[in-house]
């Protein structure tokens, strides 16, 4: 049989750089939606080697584990199999982008209501939240890096939204630079 | 306004849906008197002061039971439907 090219939504609209921010791709190879049985949390985190409580990130054996409800994660990574609990392969189903750079946190400060101070958003902290009209998780995986996700139909908007407020961003610095 | 979502924590008002009383957890019986239904369905006051209310979180998909003040806009209390009917 052929083997057929993955690619990403965003191919060929990213990596985008402006200002002190970049914006790429970081499509992982698998995205699994995993919800326990009644009963089975114990025993789907012995399985996957964890499972993330409220805004918690965890790595498990196929990857790194969100959390995006209660009862849910998200498994960023290899495909993740698991008897004990409703398993869904979303891997099409969504956008993952990374906002990277000294301003990351003033760009998505124009686009999310969650606060995003270190006492709230934690490095290696998550939250399902809002960015611009989108429904997506932010998660923070460096002190100066984000990863967004957001539905795979909705790629575009969030490249333009995100672009915009980058642009904003950096004339804002320009103006208030030296001099 | 922020709201305390049971699963994510404290959050802006806008990342909220907003239900009504939450009356609409205590569902009448189904053989109950027709009476039952129609304030099940229509009925309801407009309390100045505190209410108990339904909320949906809409990123995490929870629903929640707030207790609010309309009178003062303090929230008192947030908690899920299951804590609220126990
Ligand atoms: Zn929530």
């Amino acid at each position: 049989m052929a083997d057929l090219i993955a690619r990403p939504a965003t191919h060929g609209l990213l990596p985008i750089e402006i200002g002190s921010v970049v914006l790429e791709d970081a499509q992982p190879e698998a995205i699994t939606w995993i919800a326990p049985y009644n009963r089975k949390k114990s025993a789907v985190t012995r399985t996957l080697g964890g499972f993330p409580g409220p805004g918690q990130v965890v790595e498990v054996k196929a990857g790194r584990a969100l959390s995006v409800g209660p009862g849910q994660a998200l498994i960023l990574g290899a495909p993740a199999a698991c008897d004990d609990a409703a398993v869904v392969d979303q891997s099409d189903g969504w956008t993952v982008v990374a906002l990277d750079g000294a301003a990351a946190r003033d760009v998505l400060a124009r686009l999310t209501p969650l606060d995003l101070r270190d006492s709230a958003l934690s490095e290696n902290a998550t939250a399902r939240t809002l960015l611009g009209h989108m429904t997506a998780s932010i998660t923070r995986t460096g002190p100066y890096r984000y990863e967004l996700m957001v539905f795979r139909s909705m790629t575009q908007t969030l490249i333009h939204e995100l672009t915009r407020a980058m642009k904003h961003v950096a004339a804002r610095a320009r103006l208030s630079g030296p001099g | 306004m922020r709201l305390t979502c049971p699963h994510c924590g404290e959050r802006d008002l806008r990342e909220f849906a907003y239900k009504g009383d939450a009356l609409a957890l205590s569902r009448p019986e189904a053989n109950a008197e027709l009476q039952a239904w129609h304030e099940y369905l229509h009925i309801r006051d407009n309390p100045a002061g505190p209410t108990r209310e339904l909320w949906y979180h809409t990123p995490c998909g929870s629903w929640m039971v707030a207790e609010r003040d309309t009178a003062t806009h303090a929230v008192h209390r947030t908690m899920t439907p299951a804590e609220a009917t126990k």
